[in-house]
């Protein structure tokens, strides 16, 4: 198991420090929630973990892996997926589509062999079928198999671009506002998911969100930022009477 | 209507479902081998066409429809085909050599321009491509002493191991295993990984991106194998052609390639093929037109392009999911019939994605 280590992370985008010295570490196991107003730099944290964006300054490291050697299609490689915070699903797929790319990190591809579906090609789709089939179940998404994501409602596409997550069994989740959107009831049951993720599939969580509720339920640690800068970092109810963060909310009448 | 109940994953791997689509393919697959029977040799030859169009259109439907990538110099691979598969024969290769290398030579120079277009998106794509298709077409027009330039070029008879395919119908049958073995290629790509990979491509490069996939390699081999088959109806459409100049791969061409897919349906297998088939009745109904058109209008050199353009635009705005869509509507009626509704088909409220991170 590795623990995501972040020092001194800053990013600029035209004289805007959007991230600015960040210092963090989150441990094997851990559900660990970055909050923050809006425009806090949160969304561009992961964007830099995920190695969309390149930064100006700093270091991250997963485990043994300086994450600025990985491009960003190997980052998945290293066991870490995402979610986004605008749902970023493969529109005109079908729901089976985007889990099974959601697979690709453990499937080997050639375009020869793809062309004329040879050498244990069958085989080889059953054995990730299966293991969608599992994600499938564990989402309650098996009603939707076979629909195109763009007939999907709102709910329905957070569960699938979660569900595409979790099909490339990954050591470490970032989630991107996964409650953003959803119903008190969904909500409930985006943290029974959580949950089950974090105890029964051994998964790291680290989450952007704003329901301070969900938030309080499922993490063991929250961060606060605001204006690229660290806040405060703590168990969720020290963050929550921290003066800074207070400040940080009424300030921006948030 | 007819629910499939899944009993296996294979049901899902396998290229046909539901026992009414095996019906339909085995009646079309039956009715275009018997077709030299009782269709006269004109129409066998028309027919031939048609055949080629399908395995080009399936070419230009890899990268645009599936990959997202879109082409304006798809002509070029046609016409590079032709040319250097006449080129080679005339220099005594065997036909099965000559179609392997030059399969491979267009695959090849697919990947190239590939390469160069992989970083660029929509307009400065659409203009790339169409510089490649230029410069192609100079080329072909230029090197004389390969191409035999604007005066043209006799491609060889087409001959295998002794056995001339003099006769319409042997033609005919050739061009029809081509076809069926690109349709079915092209199928099993959209159910393996490198196929969803495309299609991972064409709906967000970001997501595909994070979840593993190395979009500009895809992007790569899209464009590769896209050209491959292009190339080989290419190959195709020489025999068919028996004389080659310059200017039937230019843009006007390309033009009609595009009009195809967007016309039968972005996305599918059966788009291009419905695309064909649109695309091979044309000319009967340009020539209609043109008689009943007032004399000006109706010679007016430039009514064939004008009107592929019109034809896209309409069926952008009106019909976007092409002959295709309204097929499978018609279908769904019939199996629905009499609980047919028309809100089957309206799309549920889409939303916006991170444009700022395209
Ligand atoms: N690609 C970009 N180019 C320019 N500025 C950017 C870019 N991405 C983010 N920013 C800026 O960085 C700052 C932080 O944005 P970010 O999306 O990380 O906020 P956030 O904390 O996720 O907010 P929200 O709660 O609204 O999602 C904002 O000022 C934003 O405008
Ligand atoms: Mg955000």
């Amino acid at each position: 198991m590795s623990s995501l280590v972040v020092e001194n992370l800053s990013i600029e985008f035209g004289g805007v420090h959007a991230v600015d010295e960040v210092s963090f570490a989150v441990e094997p196991g851990e559900t660990f929630a970055i909050i923050g107003p809006n425009g806090a730099g949160k969304s561009t944290i992961f964007n830099l973990i995920s190695r969309i964006y390149e930064p100006t300054n700093g270091s991250m490291h997963y485990g043994e892996r300086d994450l600025l050697d990985v491009p960003a299609h190997k980052v998945i490689d290293l066991g870490i997926a995402r979610t986004f915070q605008n749902i970023d699903l493969f529109e005109q797929a079908t729901v089976l589509q985007n889990l099974l790319v959601g697979r690709h990190r453990r499937m080997s591809r050639n375009l020869f062999r793809d062309f004329l579906f040879i050498a244990g090609a069958r085989a080889r789709e059953r054995e990730h079928r299966r293991k969608v089939e599992d994600i499938i179940d564990l989402m309650e998404i098996a009603h939707y198999r076979d629909q195109k994501i763009a007939d999907l409602p709102y709910g329905a596409r957070k569960n699938v671009e979660l569900a595409r997550a979790l099909c490339s069994e990954p050591s470490l989740l970032l989630l991107d506002e996964p409650a953003s959107g959803l119903n008190q009831e969904e909500t409930d049951d985006v943290s029974f998911w959580l949950d089950d993720i974090k105890h029964d599939l051994g998964v790291t969580i680290v989450m952007v969100e704003h329901d301070m509720g969900l938030v309080g339920r499922v993490a063991d640690r929250v961060m606060a930022i605001n204006d690229g800068k660290l806040l405060a970092i703590g168990t969720p109810d020290e963050v929550r009477n921290d003066p800074a963060v207070q400040q940080a909310y009424l300030g921006t009448a948030a | 209507m007819q629910t499939v109940f899944k009993t296996s994953y294979d049901q899902d791997i396998n290229l046909l479902t539901k026992t009414g689509e095996y019906i339909r393919v085995s009646i079309v697959i039956l009715m275009m081998l018997a077709a030299p029977l009782f269709v006269d040799v004109y129409y066998l030859g028309e027919l031939g066409l048609l055949l080629v169009y399908v395995i080009a259109g399936i070419g230009l439907m890899i990268l645009t429809g599936f990959t997202g990538q879109v082409s304006f110099g798809h002509a070029a691979f046609l016409g590079i085909g032709a040319y250097s598969h006449s080129i080679l024969m005339t220099a005594g290769l065997p036909f099965p050599v000559s179609v392997v290398l030059t399969v491979a030579l267009t695959g090849i120079i697919g990947m190239l321009l590939g390469r160069s277009a992989s970083k660029m998106h929509g307009f400065y794509l659409a203009v790339a491509t169409l510089a490649f298709l230029i410069i192609i077409e100079t080329i072909i027009g230029e090197w004389t002493d390969m191409t035999g330039g604007y005066a043209g070029y006799a491609v060889p008879e087409l001959e295998m191991f002794g056995f001339y395919f003099a006769e319409v119908w042997h033609q005919y049958y050739l061009y029809l295993g081509f076809a069926l073995f690109v349709i079915w290629g092209a199928a099993n790509l959209l159910r393996s990984p490198t196929g969803r990979s495309f299609l991972a491509v064409r709906d967000s490069e970001l997501s595909a991106r994070s979840l593993g996939i190395n979009v500009e390699w895809i992007k790569i081999q899209s464009f590769g194998i896209s050209a491959a088959i292009t190339g080989l109806a290419g190959v195709l459409l020489a025999h068919y052609l028996a004389y080659l100049s310059p200017e039937t791969f230019g843009v006007l061409e390309s033009l009609k390639l595009l009009l195809m897919i967007v016309v039968g349906g972005l996305g599918s297998i059966a788009g291009a093929i419905f695309g064909a088939i649109f695309v091979s009745l044309l000319p009967v109904a340009i020539s209609i037109l043109r008689d009943f058109l007032p004399g000006v209008v109706g010679e007016q050199a430039g009514l064939e392009p004008m009107l592929f353009g019109l034809i896209i635009v309409i069926f952008v705005i009106f019909e976007p999911e092409g002959i295709n869509g309204r097929w499978k509507k018609l279908l769904h009626f019939f199996e629905t019939f009499p609980y047919y509704r028309k809100s089957s088909f309206v799309r549920q409220k889409s939303y916006l994605k991170t444009e700022r991170m395209r």
